[in-house]
Protein backbone atom coordinates (compact mmCIF):
# COMPACT_ATOMS: atom_id res chain seq x y z
CA UNK A 1 0.00 0.00 0.00
CA UNK A 2 2.83 2.39 0.81
CA UNK A 3 4.09 2.14 -2.76
CA UNK A 4 0.77 3.29 -4.14
CA UNK A 5 0.63 6.19 -1.71
CA UNK A 6 4.18 7.20 -2.59
CA UNK A 7 3.25 7.06 -6.27
CA UNK A 8 0.22 9.28 -5.72
CA UNK A 9 2.23 11.70 -3.59
CA UNK A 10 4.86 11.96 -6.35
CA UNK A 11 2.11 12.59 -8.90
CA UNK A 12 0.54 15.22 -6.67
CA UNK A 13 3.74 17.14 -6.17
CA UNK A 14 4.78 16.79 -9.79
CA UNK A 15 1.41 18.38 -10.56
CA UNK A 16 1.94 21.22 -8.10
CA UNK A 17 5.44 21.79 -9.45
CA UNK A 18 4.12 21.85 -13.01
CA UNK A 19 1.33 24.23 -12.01
CA UNK A 20 3.85 26.67 -10.61
CA UNK A 21 6.53 26.48 -13.30
CA UNK A 22 4.84 25.85 -16.68
CA UNK A 23 4.31 28.85 -18.94
CA UNK A 24 1.60 27.51 -21.20
CA UNK A 25 -1.91 27.39 -19.80
CA UNK A 26 -2.50 24.02 -21.43
CA UNK A 27 0.52 22.54 -19.64
CA UNK A 28 -0.87 23.98 -16.41
CA UNK A 29 -4.16 22.26 -17.13
CA UNK A 30 -2.30 18.99 -17.65
CA UNK A 31 -0.54 19.43 -14.31
CA UNK A 32 -3.89 19.93 -12.62
CA UNK A 33 -5.19 16.74 -14.19
CA UNK A 34 -2.16 14.99 -12.77
CA UNK A 35 -3.07 16.26 -9.31
CA UNK A 36 -6.68 15.13 -9.68
CA UNK A 37 -5.56 11.69 -10.81
CA UNK A 38 -3.29 11.44 -7.78
CA UNK A 39 -6.32 11.95 -5.54
CA UNK A 40 -8.26 9.31 -7.44
CA UNK A 41 -5.47 6.80 -6.85
CA UNK A 42 -5.49 7.74 -3.19
CA UNK A 43 -9.20 7.07 -2.82
CA UNK A 44 -9.03 3.73 -4.61
CA UNK A 45 -5.99 2.62 -2.65
CA UNK A 46 -7.39 3.55 0.73
CA UNK A 47 -10.57 1.70 -0.12
CA UNK A 48 -8.81 -1.41 -1.41
CA UNK A 49 -6.22 -1.81 1.36
CA UNK A 50 -7.78 -0.27 4.43
CA UNK A 51 -11.56 -0.18 4.32
CA UNK A 52 -12.44 -3.14 2.15
CA UNK A 53 -13.58 -5.48 4.94
CA UNK A 54 -17.17 -4.38 5.22
CA UNK A 55 -17.67 -4.43 1.47
CA UNK A 56 -17.88 -0.67 1.34
CA UNK A 57 -17.08 0.95 -1.98
CA UNK A 58 -17.23 4.62 -1.10
CA UNK A 59 -13.67 5.30 -2.20
CA UNK A 60 -14.12 3.71 -5.61
CA UNK A 61 -17.31 5.64 -6.21
CA UNK A 62 -15.66 8.85 -5.18
CA UNK A 63 -12.92 8.21 -7.75
CA UNK A 64 -15.48 7.60 -10.48
CA UNK A 65 -17.42 10.76 -9.72
CA UNK A 66 -14.29 12.84 -9.46
CA UNK A 67 -13.07 11.59 -12.86
CA UNK A 68 -16.36 12.67 -14.41
CA UNK A 69 -16.23 16.06 -12.72
CA UNK A 70 -12.63 16.71 -13.73
CA UNK A 71 -13.59 15.96 -17.33
CA UNK A 72 -16.29 18.63 -17.13
CA UNK A 73 -13.83 21.04 -15.59
CA UNK A 74 -11.25 20.60 -18.32
CA UNK A 75 -13.94 21.05 -20.98
CA UNK A 76 -14.80 24.48 -19.61
CA UNK A 77 -11.14 25.35 -19.08
CA UNK A 78 -10.24 24.50 -22.67
CA UNK A 79 -13.21 26.50 -23.95
CA UNK A 80 -11.88 29.51 -22.06
CA UNK A 81 -8.38 28.95 -23.46
CA UNK A 82 -9.80 28.90 -26.99
CA UNK A 83 -11.54 32.19 -26.28
CA UNK A 84 -8.25 33.66 -25.06
CA UNK A 85 -6.47 32.35 -28.13
CA UNK A 86 -8.97 34.20 -30.28
CA UNK A 87 -8.14 37.44 -28.53
CA UNK A 88 -4.38 37.08 -28.22
CA UNK A 89 -3.28 34.38 -30.71
CA UNK A 90 -1.31 32.98 -27.79
CA UNK A 91 -2.12 31.11 -24.58
CA UNK A 92 1.08 31.69 -22.67
CA UNK A 93 0.49 32.67 -19.06
CA UNK A 94 2.91 35.60 -19.43
CA UNK A 95 0.49 37.30 -21.77
CA UNK A 96 -2.39 37.23 -19.29
CA UNK A 97 -1.24 40.37 -17.58
CA UNK A 98 -3.58 43.12 -18.50
CA UNK A 99 -4.97 43.23 -14.99
CA UNK A 100 -2.64 43.10 -12.05
CA UNK A 101 -2.27 44.63 -8.60
CA UNK B 1 -35.07 -2.44 -4.21
CA UNK B 2 -37.72 -0.38 -2.51
CA UNK B 3 -37.07 3.28 -2.84
CA UNK B 4 -39.06 5.41 -0.50
CA UNK B 5 -40.16 8.20 -2.78
CA UNK B 6 -41.35 10.38 0.08
CA UNK B 7 -37.67 11.11 0.71
CA UNK B 8 -37.76 13.45 -2.21
CA UNK B 9 -40.11 15.72 -0.27
CA UNK B 10 -37.21 16.55 2.04
CA UNK B 11 -35.38 17.94 -0.97
CA UNK B 12 -38.20 20.29 -1.94
CA UNK B 13 -35.95 23.35 -2.21
CA UNK B 14 -33.64 21.66 -4.69
CA UNK B 15 -36.54 20.20 -6.62
CA UNK B 16 -38.41 23.49 -6.87
CA UNK B 17 -35.24 25.22 -8.05
CA UNK B 18 -34.81 22.49 -10.64
CA UNK B 19 -38.40 23.08 -11.73
CA UNK B 20 -37.68 26.79 -12.13
CA UNK B 21 -34.62 25.95 -14.24
CA UNK B 22 -36.63 23.60 -16.44
CA UNK B 23 -39.42 26.14 -16.97
CA UNK B 24 -36.85 28.75 -17.96
CA UNK B 25 -35.23 26.24 -20.28
CA UNK B 26 -38.49 25.60 -22.10
CA UNK B 27 -39.29 29.30 -22.14
CA UNK B 28 -35.90 30.00 -23.65
CA UNK B 29 -36.58 27.44 -26.32
CA UNK B 30 -40.04 28.74 -27.20
CA UNK B 31 -39.62 32.49 -26.86
CA UNK B 32 -36.14 32.71 -28.27
CA UNK B 33 -35.44 36.31 -29.28
CA UNK B 34 -35.60 37.17 -32.91
CA UNK B 35 -32.10 37.81 -34.19
CA UNK B 36 -33.13 40.04 -37.07
CA UNK B 37 -35.17 42.60 -35.22
CA UNK B 38 -33.00 42.29 -32.11
CA UNK B 39 -36.08 42.35 -29.91
CA UNK B 40 -36.73 39.38 -27.67
CA UNK B 41 -39.99 38.27 -26.17
CA UNK B 42 -37.88 36.48 -23.64
CA UNK B 43 -36.80 39.80 -22.23
CA UNK B 44 -39.51 39.47 -19.62
CA UNK B 45 -39.77 39.47 -15.84
CA UNK B 46 -40.38 35.70 -15.93
CA UNK B 47 -37.17 34.59 -14.14
CA UNK B 48 -37.63 37.19 -11.44
CA UNK B 49 -41.24 36.25 -10.82
CA UNK B 50 -40.54 32.54 -10.74
CA UNK B 51 -37.68 32.92 -8.33
CA UNK B 52 -39.61 35.12 -5.93
CA UNK B 53 -42.58 32.74 -5.94
CA UNK B 54 -40.21 29.90 -5.20
CA UNK B 55 -38.61 31.75 -2.30
CA UNK B 56 -42.00 32.40 -0.73
CA UNK B 57 -43.11 28.80 -1.25
CA UNK B 58 -39.99 27.58 0.52
CA UNK B 59 -40.15 30.02 3.39
CA UNK B 60 -43.76 29.48 4.37
CA UNK B 61 -43.74 25.75 5.23
CA UNK B 62 -40.35 26.04 6.92
CA UNK B 63 -41.93 27.32 10.14
CA UNK B 64 -43.22 23.89 11.10
CA UNK B 65 -40.48 21.81 9.52
CA UNK B 66 -38.19 19.55 11.51
CA UNK B 67 -34.77 18.06 10.93
CA UNK B 68 -34.75 15.32 8.35
CA UNK B 69 -32.41 13.32 6.21
CA UNK B 70 -32.74 11.47 2.95
CA UNK B 71 -30.90 8.78 1.03
CA UNK B 72 -29.23 7.20 4.02
CA UNK B 73 -27.87 10.46 5.39
CA UNK B 74 -26.35 11.70 2.15
CA UNK B 75 -28.73 14.62 2.25
CA UNK B 76 -29.44 16.42 5.47
CA UNK B 77 -31.99 19.04 6.21
CA UNK B 78 -32.49 21.45 9.05
CA UNK B 79 -34.90 24.42 9.01
CA UNK B 80 -31.87 26.70 9.27
CA UNK B 81 -30.85 25.60 5.81
CA UNK B 82 -34.11 26.90 4.40
CA UNK B 83 -33.24 30.29 5.87
CA UNK B 84 -29.78 30.26 4.33
CA UNK B 85 -31.13 29.12 0.97
CA UNK B 86 -33.80 31.80 1.03
CA UNK B 87 -31.15 34.43 1.76
CA UNK B 88 -29.20 33.17 -1.26
CA UNK B 89 -32.43 33.24 -3.27
CA UNK B 90 -33.09 36.85 -2.42
CA UNK B 91 -29.54 37.65 -3.45
CA UNK B 92 -29.95 35.92 -6.80
CA UNK B 93 -33.21 37.79 -7.27
CA UNK B 94 -31.44 41.12 -6.81
CA UNK B 95 -28.73 39.98 -9.23
CA UNK B 96 -31.37 39.17 -11.83
CA UNK B 97 -32.95 42.58 -11.36
CA UNK B 98 -29.56 44.23 -11.80
CA UNK B 99 -28.75 42.09 -14.83
CA UNK B 100 -31.75 43.08 -16.89
CA UNK B 101 -30.31 46.24 -18.36
CA UNK B 102 -27.00 44.53 -19.16
CA UNK B 103 -28.76 41.58 -20.77
CA UNK B 104 -30.86 43.89 -22.95
CA UNK B 105 -27.77 44.94 -24.88
CA UNK B 106 -27.81 43.69 -28.45
CA UNK B 107 -24.80 41.37 -28.07
CA UNK B 108 -26.29 39.72 -25.00
CA UNK B 109 -29.85 39.39 -26.20
CA UNK B 110 -29.49 35.87 -27.57
CA UNK B 111 -27.60 34.75 -24.47
CA UNK B 112 -30.20 35.85 -21.92
CA UNK B 113 -31.56 32.39 -21.33
CA UNK B 114 -28.08 31.04 -20.77
CA UNK B 115 -27.32 33.63 -18.16
CA UNK B 116 -30.39 32.81 -16.07
CA UNK B 117 -29.94 29.07 -16.33
CA UNK B 118 -26.21 28.98 -15.63
CA UNK B 119 -26.68 31.25 -12.64
CA UNK B 120 -29.45 29.07 -11.27
CA UNK B 121 -27.32 25.97 -11.75
CA UNK B 122 -24.58 27.45 -9.58
CA UNK B 123 -27.29 28.21 -7.05
CA UNK B 124 -28.42 24.58 -7.21
CA UNK B 125 -24.84 23.50 -6.56
CA UNK B 126 -24.73 25.70 -3.48
CA UNK B 127 -28.02 24.23 -2.26
CA UNK B 128 -26.65 20.71 -2.54
CA UNK B 129 -23.44 21.78 -0.85
CA UNK B 130 -25.33 23.34 2.05
CA UNK B 131 -27.50 20.30 2.71
CA UNK B 132 -24.90 17.65 2.07
CA UNK B 133 -24.32 14.95 4.65
CA UNK B 134 -21.61 13.15 2.75
CA UNK B 135 -18.36 14.37 1.25
CA UNK B 136 -19.21 13.11 -2.23
CA UNK B 137 -22.41 15.15 -2.23
CA UNK B 138 -20.46 18.09 -0.85
CA UNK B 139 -17.84 17.82 -3.57
CA UNK B 140 -20.36 17.53 -6.38
CA UNK B 141 -22.23 20.55 -5.03
CA UNK B 142 -18.99 22.50 -4.78
CA UNK B 143 -18.06 21.76 -8.37
CA UNK B 144 -21.57 22.37 -9.63
CA UNK B 145 -21.29 25.76 -7.99
CA UNK B 146 -17.84 26.60 -9.33
CA UNK B 147 -17.69 25.21 -12.89
CA UNK B 148 -20.68 27.16 -14.28
CA UNK B 149 -19.33 30.17 -12.39
CA UNK B 150 -16.25 30.11 -14.64
CA UNK B 151 -18.56 30.16 -17.65
CA UNK B 152 -20.38 33.14 -16.13
CA UNK B 153 -17.14 35.03 -15.58
CA UNK B 154 -16.27 34.48 -19.26
CA UNK B 155 -19.76 35.59 -20.31
CA UNK B 156 -18.66 38.71 -22.19
CA UNK B 157 -17.21 36.75 -25.06
CA UNK B 158 -15.90 39.71 -27.04
CA UNK B 159 -14.26 41.51 -24.14
CA UNK B 160 -10.73 40.33 -23.47
CA UNK B 161 -10.74 41.13 -19.74
CA UNK B 162 -13.60 38.75 -19.20
CA UNK B 163 -11.67 35.85 -20.76
CA UNK B 164 -8.53 36.64 -18.80
CA UNK B 165 -10.48 36.79 -15.56
CA UNK B 166 -12.11 33.46 -16.33
CA UNK B 167 -8.76 31.83 -17.12
CA UNK B 168 -7.29 32.99 -13.83
CA UNK B 169 -10.39 31.88 -11.98
CA UNK B 170 -10.69 28.41 -13.46
CA UNK B 171 -7.01 27.50 -13.16
CA UNK B 172 -6.92 28.43 -9.50
CA UNK B 173 -10.34 26.88 -8.87
CA UNK B 174 -9.14 23.58 -10.30
CA UNK B 175 -5.91 23.78 -8.33
CA UNK B 176 -7.73 24.40 -5.08
CA UNK B 177 -10.29 21.69 -5.67
CA UNK B 178 -7.46 19.25 -6.37
CA UNK B 179 -5.90 20.20 -3.04
CA UNK B 180 -9.26 19.85 -1.32
CA UNK B 181 -9.79 16.41 -2.85
CA UNK B 182 -6.33 15.33 -1.76
CA UNK B 183 -7.24 16.38 1.75
CA UNK B 184 -10.54 14.51 1.57
CA UNK B 185 -8.74 11.37 0.46
CA UNK B 186 -6.56 11.56 3.58
CA UNK B 187 -9.59 12.06 5.77
CA UNK B 188 -11.20 9.05 4.12
CA UNK B 189 -8.04 7.05 4.69
CA UNK B 190 -8.01 7.95 8.36
CA UNK B 191 -11.66 7.35 9.13
CA UNK B 192 -12.96 4.89 6.53
CA UNK B 193 -16.19 6.75 5.92
CA UNK B 194 -17.33 9.84 4.10
CA UNK B 195 -20.59 10.42 6.01
CA UNK B 196 -20.39 13.48 8.21
CA UNK B 197 -22.27 11.86 11.05
CA UNK B 198 -20.13 8.69 11.18
CA UNK B 199 -16.92 10.52 10.60
CA UNK B 200 -17.14 12.41 13.85
CA UNK B 201 -16.89 9.22 15.89
CA UNK B 202 -14.44 7.38 13.63
CA UNK B 203 -11.95 10.13 13.02
CA UNK B 204 -8.76 9.63 15.07
CA UNK B 205 -8.10 13.07 16.47
CA UNK B 206 -4.34 12.78 16.87
CA UNK B 207 -3.47 11.20 13.53
CA UNK B 208 -1.27 13.11 11.14
CA UNK B 209 -3.45 12.01 8.21
CA UNK B 210 -6.47 13.75 9.71
CA UNK B 211 -4.49 16.89 10.38
CA UNK B 212 -3.11 17.14 6.83
CA UNK B 213 -6.57 16.42 5.46
CA UNK B 214 -8.12 19.13 7.57
CA UNK B 215 -5.52 21.72 6.60
CA UNK B 216 -6.00 20.94 2.91
CA UNK B 217 -9.77 21.10 3.36
CA UNK B 218 -9.57 24.52 5.00
CA UNK B 219 -7.30 25.82 2.24
CA UNK B 220 -9.69 24.57 -0.42
CA UNK B 221 -12.61 26.31 1.26
CA UNK B 222 -10.43 29.36 1.87
CA UNK B 223 -10.09 29.66 -1.86
CA UNK B 224 -13.87 29.62 -2.29
CA UNK B 225 -14.38 32.27 0.38
CA UNK B 226 -11.25 34.10 -0.89
CA UNK B 227 -9.43 34.40 2.41
CA UNK B 228 -5.99 35.89 2.38
CA UNK B 229 -3.32 33.37 1.50
CA UNK B 230 -5.69 32.07 -1.19
CA UNK B 231 -7.06 35.38 -2.43
CA UNK B 232 -4.77 36.15 -5.36
CA UNK B 233 -7.40 35.38 -7.99
CA UNK B 234 -10.02 37.60 -6.40
CA UNK B 235 -9.05 41.07 -7.54
CA UNK B 236 -8.31 40.11 -11.15
CA UNK B 237 -11.42 38.00 -11.51
CA UNK B 238 -13.67 40.62 -9.94
CA UNK B 239 -12.29 43.32 -12.19
CA UNK B 240 -12.59 41.35 -15.40
CA UNK B 241 -15.93 39.66 -14.87
CA UNK B 242 -19.16 41.39 -15.92
CA UNK B 243 -20.29 43.61 -13.03
CA UNK B 244 -23.40 41.56 -12.37
CA UNK B 245 -21.37 38.36 -12.12
CA UNK B 246 -18.90 40.09 -9.83
CA UNK B 247 -21.75 40.96 -7.50
CA UNK B 248 -22.98 37.38 -7.56
CA UNK B 249 -19.49 36.03 -6.97
CA UNK B 250 -18.74 38.36 -4.10
CA UNK B 251 -21.75 37.50 -1.99
CA UNK B 252 -23.62 34.38 -2.93
CA UNK B 253 -20.84 31.87 -3.52
CA UNK B 254 -18.92 33.26 -0.60
CA UNK B 255 -21.83 33.04 1.80
CA UNK B 256 -22.73 29.49 0.84
CA UNK B 257 -19.13 28.34 1.24
CA UNK B 258 -18.82 30.02 4.64
CA UNK B 259 -21.97 28.33 5.92
CA UNK B 260 -20.77 24.93 4.70
CA UNK B 261 -17.41 25.50 6.32
CA UNK B 262 -19.17 26.16 9.63
CA UNK B 263 -21.18 22.94 9.29
CA UNK B 264 -18.23 20.77 8.34
CA UNK B 265 -15.75 22.21 10.83
CA UNK B 266 -18.32 22.04 13.61
CA UNK B 267 -19.62 18.62 12.71
CA UNK B 268 -16.71 16.60 11.39
CA UNK B 269 -13.63 18.09 13.00
CA UNK B 270 -15.19 18.32 16.41
CA UNK B 271 -12.80 16.46 18.71
CA UNK B 272 -11.08 18.71 21.22
CA UNK B 273 -7.60 18.35 19.71
CA UNK B 274 -8.79 19.16 16.20
CA UNK B 275 -10.90 22.11 17.32
CA UNK B 276 -7.79 23.67 18.82
CA UNK B 277 -5.85 23.11 15.62
CA UNK B 278 -8.38 24.70 13.31
CA UNK B 279 -8.95 27.58 15.66
CA UNK B 280 -5.25 28.44 15.48
CA UNK B 281 -5.31 28.10 11.70
CA UNK B 282 -8.42 30.25 11.32
CA UNK B 283 -7.00 32.82 13.71
CA UNK B 284 -4.07 33.60 11.42
CA UNK B 285 -6.18 33.37 8.28
CA UNK B 286 -8.71 35.86 9.64
CA UNK B 287 -6.07 38.28 10.88
CA UNK B 288 -4.33 38.17 7.52
CA UNK B 289 -7.54 38.53 5.48
CA UNK B 290 -8.92 41.46 7.39
CA UNK B 291 -5.68 43.40 7.70
CA UNK B 292 -4.02 42.82 4.33
CA UNK B 293 -7.23 43.27 2.36
CA UNK B 294 -7.87 46.57 4.13
CA UNK B 295 -4.39 47.83 3.33
CA UNK B 296 -4.65 46.82 -0.32
CA UNK B 297 -8.11 48.33 -0.68
CA UNK B 298 -6.77 51.79 0.14
CA UNK B 299 -4.53 51.95 -2.93
CA UNK B 300 -7.04 50.80 -5.55
CA UNK B 301 -8.24 53.07 -8.33
CA UNK B 302 -10.74 50.78 -10.02
CA UNK B 303 -14.01 50.51 -8.15
CA UNK B 304 -14.56 46.81 -8.88
CA UNK B 305 -11.03 45.98 -7.67
CA UNK B 306 -11.71 48.06 -4.62
CA UNK B 307 -14.87 46.09 -3.92
CA UNK B 308 -12.87 42.87 -4.35
CA UNK B 309 -10.55 43.78 -1.50
CA UNK B 310 -13.46 45.01 0.56
CA UNK B 311 -15.11 41.63 -0.05
CA UNK B 312 -12.00 39.78 1.13
CA UNK B 313 -11.98 41.75 4.33
CA UNK B 314 -15.72 41.20 4.85
CA UNK B 315 -15.13 37.46 4.31
CA UNK B 316 -12.73 37.63 7.25
CA UNK B 317 -15.58 38.87 9.48
CA UNK B 318 -17.85 36.16 8.05
CA UNK B 319 -15.36 33.47 9.02
CA UNK B 320 -14.92 35.07 12.43
CA UNK B 321 -18.44 33.82 13.16
CA UNK B 322 -17.24 30.25 12.54
CA UNK B 323 -14.66 30.44 15.33
CA UNK B 324 -16.95 29.65 18.28
CA UNK B 325 -18.80 26.83 16.40
CA UNK B 326 -21.84 27.56 18.55
CA UNK B 327 -25.51 28.21 17.89
CA UNK B 328 -24.93 31.91 18.45
CA UNK B 329 -22.10 31.82 15.95
CA UNK B 330 -24.37 30.27 13.37
CA UNK B 331 -27.08 32.88 13.88
CA UNK B 332 -24.60 35.71 13.62
CA UNK B 333 -23.07 34.19 10.47
CA UNK B 334 -26.42 33.99 8.70
CA UNK B 335 -27.43 37.44 9.89
CA UNK B 336 -24.09 38.87 8.81
CA UNK B 337 -24.51 37.23 5.44
CA UNK B 338 -27.98 38.75 4.99
CA UNK B 339 -26.84 42.24 5.93
CA UNK B 340 -23.64 42.01 3.89
CA UNK B 341 -25.73 40.83 0.95
CA UNK B 342 -28.04 43.85 0.87
CA UNK B 343 -25.24 46.34 1.51
CA UNK B 344 -22.84 44.90 -1.04
CA UNK B 345 -25.55 44.54 -3.66
CA UNK B 346 -26.56 48.12 -2.96
CA UNK B 347 -23.07 49.25 -3.91
CA UNK B 348 -22.88 46.93 -6.89
CA UNK B 349 -26.31 48.00 -8.14
CA UNK B 350 -25.07 51.60 -8.29
CA UNK B 351 -21.79 50.56 -9.93
CA UNK B 352 -23.73 48.54 -12.46
CA UNK B 353 -26.20 51.30 -13.29
CA UNK B 354 -23.40 53.82 -13.70
CA UNK B 355 -21.39 51.41 -15.85
CA UNK B 356 -24.34 50.60 -18.07
CA UNK B 357 -25.13 54.25 -18.61
CA UNK B 358 -21.67 55.76 -18.89
CA UNK B 359 -19.15 52.90 -19.03
CA UNK B 360 -17.08 54.38 -16.20
CA UNK B 361 -15.59 52.32 -13.38
CA UNK B 362 -12.70 54.30 -11.90
CA UNK B 363 -13.04 55.78 -8.44
CA UNK B 364 -11.98 59.19 -9.76
CA UNK B 365 -14.81 59.00 -12.31
CA UNK B 366 -17.19 59.12 -9.37
CA UNK B 367 -15.95 62.58 -8.42
CA UNK B 368 -18.90 64.88 -8.34
CA UNK B 369 -21.51 62.16 -8.72
CA UNK B 370 -23.62 63.97 -6.15
CA UNK B 371 -23.91 67.00 -8.43
CA UNK B 372 -25.34 65.04 -11.33
CA UNK B 373 -27.03 62.01 -9.77
CA UNK B 374 -27.81 62.89 -6.16
CA UNK B 375 -30.13 59.94 -5.53
CA UNK B 376 -27.64 57.31 -6.66
CA UNK B 377 -24.87 58.96 -4.65
CA UNK B 378 -27.08 58.94 -1.58
CA UNK B 379 -28.05 55.27 -1.93
CA UNK B 380 -24.43 54.29 -2.44
CA UNK B 381 -23.47 56.24 0.68
CA UNK B 382 -26.04 54.38 2.74
CA UNK B 383 -24.72 51.02 1.53
CA UNK B 384 -21.09 52.02 2.11
CA UNK B 385 -21.93 53.17 5.65
CA UNK B 386 -23.58 49.83 6.26
CA UNK B 387 -20.52 47.96 4.96
CA UNK B 388 -18.30 50.02 7.22
CA UNK B 389 -20.57 49.43 10.21
CA UNK B 390 -21.82 52.84 11.19
CA UNK B 391 -24.49 52.57 13.92
CA UNK B 392 -27.97 53.30 12.58
CA UNK B 393 -27.47 50.93 9.66
CA UNK B 394 -27.66 47.16 9.60
CA UNK B 395 -23.91 46.68 9.17
CA UNK B 396 -23.24 47.86 12.69
CA UNK B 397 -25.57 45.31 14.25
CA UNK B 398 -24.31 42.41 12.16
CA UNK B 399 -20.70 43.17 13.09
CA UNK B 400 -21.73 43.59 16.70
CA UNK B 401 -23.41 40.17 16.80
CA UNK B 402 -20.41 38.49 15.18
CA UNK B 403 -18.05 40.06 17.71
CA UNK B 404 -20.36 39.08 20.54
CA UNK B 405 -20.47 35.47 19.38
CA UNK B 406 -16.72 35.21 18.91
CA UNK B 407 -15.71 37.12 22.02
CA UNK B 408 -15.63 34.13 24.36
CA UNK B 409 -13.30 32.11 22.17
CA UNK B 410 -11.09 34.75 20.62
CA UNK B 411 -10.78 38.01 22.52
CA UNK B 412 -7.60 39.12 20.77
CA UNK B 413 -9.06 38.40 17.37
CA UNK B 414 -12.16 40.47 18.08
CA UNK B 415 -9.94 43.34 19.14
CA UNK B 416 -7.92 43.14 15.89
CA UNK B 417 -11.12 43.01 13.89
CA UNK B 418 -12.42 46.04 15.76
CA UNK B 419 -9.31 48.06 14.93
CA UNK B 420 -9.66 47.03 11.30
CA UNK B 421 -13.24 48.25 11.21
CA UNK B 422 -11.84 51.73 11.71
CA UNK B 423 -9.35 51.27 8.87
CA UNK B 424 -12.14 50.10 6.62
CA UNK B 425 -14.16 53.16 7.55
CA UNK B 426 -11.34 55.25 6.09
CA UNK B 427 -11.39 53.70 2.64
CA UNK B 428 -15.17 53.46 2.40
CA UNK B 429 -15.30 57.15 3.18
CA UNK B 430 -12.80 57.81 0.37
CA UNK B 431 -15.58 56.89 -2.06
CA UNK B 432 -18.10 59.04 -0.23
CA UNK B 433 -15.62 61.92 -0.35
CA UNK B 434 -15.14 61.39 -4.08
CA UNK B 435 -18.87 61.52 -4.67
CA UNK B 436 -19.71 64.52 -2.49
CA UNK B 437 -16.67 66.74 -2.11
CA UNK B 438 -14.20 66.22 -4.96
CA UNK B 439 -14.68 68.40 -8.02
CA UNK B 440 -14.72 66.97 -11.49
CA UNK B 441 -14.62 68.76 -14.85
CA UNK B 442 -16.28 65.91 -16.71
CA UNK B 443 -18.69 64.33 -14.23
CA UNK B 444 -20.88 61.36 -15.12
CA UNK B 445 -23.84 62.79 -16.96
CA UNK B 446 -27.16 62.73 -15.21
CA UNK B 447 -29.36 59.82 -16.30
CA UNK B 448 -32.52 57.99 -15.35
CA UNK B 449 -32.05 54.37 -14.37
CA UNK B 450 -34.36 51.64 -15.64
CA UNK B 451 -37.14 50.14 -13.56
CA UNK B 452 -35.40 46.83 -12.84
CA UNK B 453 -32.33 48.53 -11.42
CA UNK B 454 -34.62 50.75 -9.39
CA UNK B 455 -36.33 47.72 -7.92
CA UNK B 456 -32.94 46.24 -7.04
CA UNK B 457 -31.82 49.49 -5.43
CA UNK B 458 -35.08 49.75 -3.53
CA UNK B 459 -34.74 46.22 -2.13
CA UNK B 460 -31.14 46.82 -1.07
CA UNK B 461 -31.83 50.16 0.53
CA UNK B 462 -34.84 48.80 2.38
CA UNK B 463 -32.64 46.00 3.67
CA UNK B 464 -29.83 48.31 4.72
CA UNK B 465 -32.13 50.64 6.63
CA UNK B 466 -34.69 48.22 8.05
CA UNK B 467 -32.64 45.11 8.94
CA UNK B 468 -30.80 46.98 11.66
CA UNK B 469 -33.86 48.58 13.18
CA UNK B 470 -36.19 45.59 13.04
CA UNK B 471 -34.50 43.49 15.70
CA UNK B 472 -36.93 40.61 15.28
CA UNK B 473 -35.03 39.42 12.20
CA UNK B 474 -32.10 38.35 14.35
CA UNK B 475 -34.40 36.72 16.88
CA UNK B 476 -36.25 34.94 14.08
CA UNK B 477 -33.03 33.50 12.66
CA UNK B 478 -31.87 32.64 16.16
CA UNK B 479 -34.93 30.45 16.60
CA UNK B 480 -33.64 28.07 13.94
CA UNK B 481 -29.97 27.89 14.78
CA UNK B 482 -28.36 24.96 16.50
CA UNK B 483 -24.93 23.84 17.62
CA UNK B 484 -23.37 22.38 14.47
CA UNK B 485 -21.96 19.30 16.18
CA UNK B 486 -25.43 18.02 17.12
Amino acid sequence: MEYFLILSAIMMFAGIFGFLTRRSTLAILLSIELMLNATDINFAVFNRFMWNASGAHEGYFFSLFSIAISAAESAIAIAIMINIYRHLKDISIDKLQKMKW
Amino acid sequence: MNLDYSQFLVMREELSLLAVILILFVADLLFCPDKKSGKGIYNSPLPVILLSVMTLCNLIPCCGATDAEAFGGMYQYTPMMTIVKSVLNVGTLIVFLMANKWLSRPENLVKQGEFYMVTLFTLLGMYLMISSGHFLMFFIGLELASIPMCALVAFDKYRYESAEAAAKYILLALFSSALLLYGLSFIYGASGTLYFKDMFSQLPGDSLLTLVGMVLFISGMGFKISLVPFHLWTADTYEGAPTVVTAYLSVISKGAAAFVMLIVLGKVFDTAALVNEWRILLFWIIVASITLANLFAIRQTNLKRFMAFSAISQAGYLVLAIMPASAQGMTSLVYYLLVYLVANFGVFAVINVVEQNSGKLGISDYNGLYETNPKLAFLMTLSLFSLAGIPPFAGFFSKFFVFMAAFQEAKLLVFIALVNTIVSLYYYLLIVKAMYISKNDTPIASFRSDNYSRAALLLCTAGVVLLGIVGSVYTYIDGFSYIPSL
